[in-house]
């Protein structure tokens, strides 16, 4: 028999005695936030990433005084603004990206209980490797994106889709419990919410 | 480089040595310290925590009550979005799966995500032997590589180091693998994470081959998750042009919507964050961006063994997240080697035994490796009742050696007490005979406890496991039942006649 | 309480051990107006078995148990742990057995068992016992009763009701004391280093007395601190709670000890 086959076998052999729930379980009820965006910002600023509120009309001028001067700044094709020292990505090397400072992406939403954004690798956010080689995140989430809680997340994304979460800057704790924020992924996160 | 649990004496013994390392007592008294209070805080603000936990083990407990059936689910939505799926009944086909695959693409190394699974396995001594680096890209892991160390911690495998002793391997070891530490390296852990972005930096950029394991497997959809904190996993599952992640079979969770309660428990329990930095999700293949080849191996390797098991069954649901290990008081003390496997601490007590069998001493101890306090219970995410677990394994240790032609000491004691304890008539003979006893031992043994009572010093022969450091009592001259049916009595209501 | 029977399950450690908390609790519950009963059938409730791995060797002892204990309509412990041994484990014994009347005699029984500071507040509905104890306490949750049969704050507001008595806060009170029966024999070093812990603990609070609700955990670690010569009494919350000022502790029921 081949391994799977011996697999499968032993673990109905295994579960004789077990009744099957056919019914997926049922999530209990996540957090109603009276304030979701102020919620959603707080709770990101508590990682320590850097969060502003501001208008669309706003929005070019807080992207470029977010980014380092002179920075060089990957951004994905569909991202819809113009960035001061942009790169678009047209599937660059981990190297090149490796020599660009810093990359603006939107998101597919925010969760205010967690503080988490959520890319679902979208055209205005990009693949994956764009928002995690450069030192700098620059992620834009607009006010009508952001949900209560994980369950309101689960029910927006699709899961056939690659999606990355973010809470916060790369962060460790590995030595002795004491949080330090930047590691491998990009050491500064800063989100701009817009109206 | 790496260590090995193999040959590791039983518990008492490595505990023994454990617990005279003064660095070790105090790097953990630290460390589960600080986490146990992160994880009182962000726990204590969510309104329905037992809500969430009753949902994280139904979720749990449904995927397994039914695990063929998600099993084929989840192979086929694998395949379906472009995954292969490979599929292995122990640590050996796993391995020969892996190494395979690293062969077939040439290449001399490999970086890994921090898995548990492939410690388990271990993967890595796989690797080398078939002359493949594996590097290790989570930091505490790092450490552990770099110091020829085992991991003593599911979470944090360093746990048992402090910042100094970091610094000492990372200056001594990072340069033999890679890019060295700044000689000005000081042990300031944010200078210290610094050094390691540094050092495997360019293992990232170069890696061909990635390999993770999974925290949980979606069969509905075929999606395969990951929750870390650094980035280092984000690295391994995005920059490699193949991906191999090797999955024990009991990550299946049944549909996307049931991830919920587990995302919102493992974070809390774990980390003591309200969500880890990054979780990556992603469904075999993601055209355009990422790996374009993607392996999963789906590993037996004693879970169907502790899925036969009813009463076992439960650890199976295990997350991973460490809260049990934080809390527990005797892996405070111990440390995590002690227990002799890559799951140490409570749930290591319970998993190894359920995923090994009874019969091997070190394997056996592992049962009796807990004082049965019931904290590693009330933190459990998933709501693995593990002193039930633990007593249950006791009585598989106990009936494996029922047939025993010289039975133990222990057995024969056990058999005497429980002779004595099933007729009270027995047990107030046996109660006369001791408060003799105490005389004896009043005199020749003799102090005084507070209070004025007589006791027992250090005894000798086999009673010193008891009074090497626990003055004992001297057993009264008249134990309750005879002094009920002398004086106590006859203050009843009605008379005295029970 | 006029028709309710209650039997005293006094457990064989403090029977072979520790009778003084045995007679406390007779003196309590007398001065409360229970005519408490000692059935003299009664032995243990096989937890040393059950824990250690025994479990066939356990099955004689909780049919002596359930035997005993019939026919009452409360069953009470100057155990946590005990209690929740009747309560928690005798089923898995009984199950095992594949005794379907060990099993319903099980049922009968393991409901009907109270840990004291359970039967005083839950049962009886009183908090102020009406005892005097003065001198400065601390109290340590042993782990059954706190985690096990979640006794909460009973014991606490029993304690706080005693005249006279200054109780100190104990630091890390929820963490085990190491003694968890055979453990402290199988893994002696371990359970040492545990009680040693514990009774840094219990000095640092100035305390004269540390107070539990289980004297095998009060064994363990008055014997740490006896051998210490701290100086510190370790003493069962029955004894405090039957102390009055009439009849102060050493003058309770039998004489002292």
């Amino acid at each position: 028999m081949s391994a799977r086959d011996d697999i499968l076998a032993a673990v109905r052999a295994a579960l004789a005695d077990a009744t099957p729930e056919p019914s997926p379980v049922v999530s209990p009820v996540g957090v109603v936030p009276n304030d979701l965006v102020g919620l959603f910002a707080e709770r990101v600023a508590d990682y320590r990433a850097v969060v502003e509120r501001c208008s669309v009309a706003d929005l070019p001028a807080r992207v470029a005084a977010a980014l380092p001067p002179g920075a060089r700044v990957v951004v994905p094709s569909g991202l819809g603004l113009d960035v001061p020292g942009q790169v678009v990505d047209t599937g660059l090397s981990s190297a090149e990206l490796d020599a660009l400072d810093a990359v603006v992406t939107r998101a597919a939403l925010g969760i205010a209980e967690t503080g988490t954004i959520v890319l679902d690798h979208g055209p205005d956010q990009g693949r994956r490797a764009i928002s995690l080689v450069p030192d700098v995140h620059v992620c834009i989430v607009t006010e009508d994106q952001v949900v209560a809680d994980v369950p309101d997340a689960m029910g927006r994304l699709d899961p056939s889709r690659a999606l990355t979460w973010i809470s916060g800057p790369s962060a460790t704790s590995d030595i002795e419990l004491d949080r330090v924020e930047g590691v491998h992924g990009p050491r500064t996160l800063q989100v701009l919410v817009v109206r | 480089m790496t260590g090995t649990f193999v040959g590791m004496p039983a518990f008492p013994v490595a505990a023994r040595e454990a617990l005279g390392d003064t660095q070790l007592r105090h790097n953990l008294a630290h460390a589960t310290g600080v986490i146990r209070a992160k994880r009182a805080a962000v726990v204590g603000e969510v309104d329905n925590w037992e809500d969430l936990r009753l949902a994280g083990a139904a979720v749990k407990e449904r995927a397994l009550t039914d695990l063929a059936t998600h099993l084929e689910e989840l192979e086929r939505m694998l395949v379906a979005h472009g995954a292969t799926v490979h599929w292995a009944r122990d640590a050996a086909e796993a391995n020969a799966i892996v190494v395979g695959i690293a062969q077939g693409h040439g290449v001399d190394e490999v970086v890994k995500v921090k898995s548990m699974v492939t410690q388990e396995i271990d993967l890595n001594g796989a690797l080398a032997a078939a002359g493949i680096a594996a590097w290790e890209t989570d930091l505490a892991e790092l450490i552990v590589q770099l110091g020829g160390d085992l991991p003593s911690h599911i979470l944090v495998p360093a746990i048992h180091r402090n910042r100094a002793e970091v610094r000492e391997i990372f200056l001594r070891e990072m340069g033999g693998a890679g890019r060295p530490a700044p000689a000005d390296l000081t042990d300031e852990p944010a200078m210290l994470a610094a050094a390691a972005r540094a050092h495997l930096r360019e293992k990232f950029l170069r890696a061909k081959v990635g390999v993770s394991g999974a925290n949980f497997a979606v069969s509905e959809t075929g999606t395969l998750v990951v929750v870390e904190s650094e980035g280092n996993g984000r690295m391994c599952l995005t920059l490699p042009e193949v991906l191999v992640s090797v999955v024990g079979i009991e990550k299946v969770v049944p549909t996307w919507a049931e991830l919920d309660p587990l995302l919102r428990l493992l974070p809390r329990s774990s980390t003591g964050e309200r969500m880890n930095p990054y979780t990556s999700t992603w469904s075999g293949v993601t055209p355009g961006d990422g790996p374009q080849e993607v392996h999963v191996v789906l590993l037996d390797n004693g879970r169907t063994r502790a899925l036969a098991d009813s009463v076992g069954r439960q650890a199976l649901r295990c997350i991973r997240c460490s809260a049990c290990l934080n809390v527990c008081p005797v892996y405070e003390r111990t440390g995590g080697h002690a227990y002799g496997s890559v799951y140490p601490g409570p749930i290591g007590a319970i998993l190894n035994p359920l995923m090994q069998g009874t019969g091997d001493k070190q394997v056996d101890s592992l049962p009796y490796a807990s004082s049965l306090c019931g904290a590693c219970f009330e933190v459990c995410p998933v709501r693995i009742d593990i002193p039930e677990v633990l007593v249950h394994l006791r009585s598989k240790v106990v009936d494996a050696h029922r047939s025993d032609t010289v039975p133990s000491a222990e057995a024969v004691a056990m058999k005497g007490v429980a002779w004595t304890f099933s007729d009270a008539r027995r047990l107030a003979r046996a109660e006369r005979a001791s408060g003799v006893a105490g005389r004896v031992m009043k005199r020749m043994f003799g102090v005084t406890l507070p209070g004025g009572r007589a006791a027992s010093g250090k005894l000798p022969g086999p009673d010193g496991g008891w009074t090497s450091a626990r003055d004992l009592p001297a057993p009264p001259a008249e134990s309750f039942r005879a002094w009920w049916q002398r004086v106590g009595r006859l203050g009843r209501q009605g008379g005295g006649e029970s | 309480m006029g028709s309710m029977r209650v039997a005293l399950m006094v457990t064989c450690v403090n029977d072979a051990m520790f009778p003084e908390t045995g007679k406390a609790v007779v003196t309590l519950l007398r001065r409360l107006g229970v005519d408490v009963e000692f059935p003299a059938a009664q032995t243990c409730c096989a937890q040393p078995m059950v824990n250690t791995g025994y479990l066939d060797e356990a099955v004689p002892v909780v049919r002596t148990f359930v035997d005993a204990f019939a026919g009452f309509d409360a069953i009470v412990t100057p155990s946590g742990s005990c209690a929740g041994s009747a309560r928690h484990q005798h089923g898995i014994v009984a199950r095992r057995t594949g005794d379907a009347g060990l099993a319903a005699a099980v049922a009968e029984t393991s409901p009907k068992v109270f840990e004291l500071t359970e039967f005083l507040v839950d049962v009886l509905g009183v908090v102020d016992v009406g005892a005097y104890f003065p001198h400065r306490v601390t109290y340590h949750p042993t782990c059954h009763s706190l985690r096990m049969l979640g006794v909460g704050d009973r014991p606490r507001r029993l304690l706080e009701a005693v005249r006279g008595i200054r109780l100190a806060e104990l630091p890390s009170a929820e963490e085990c004391c190491g003694f968890g029966g055979t453990f402290a024999l199988k893994n002696a070093d371990t359970s040492i280093a545990m009680g040693a812990d514990k009774a840094r603990h219990v000095r640092s609070t100035g305390a004269e007395v540390m107070v539990a609700g289980d004297n095998s955990c009060l064994m363990h670690v008055g014997g740490i601190l006896s051998r210490q010569r701290s100086g510190v009494r370790v003493m069962h919350l029955a004894e405090i709670l039957a102390s009055t000022e009439d009849a102060p502790l050493g003058a309770v029921v039998g004489g002292g000890r």
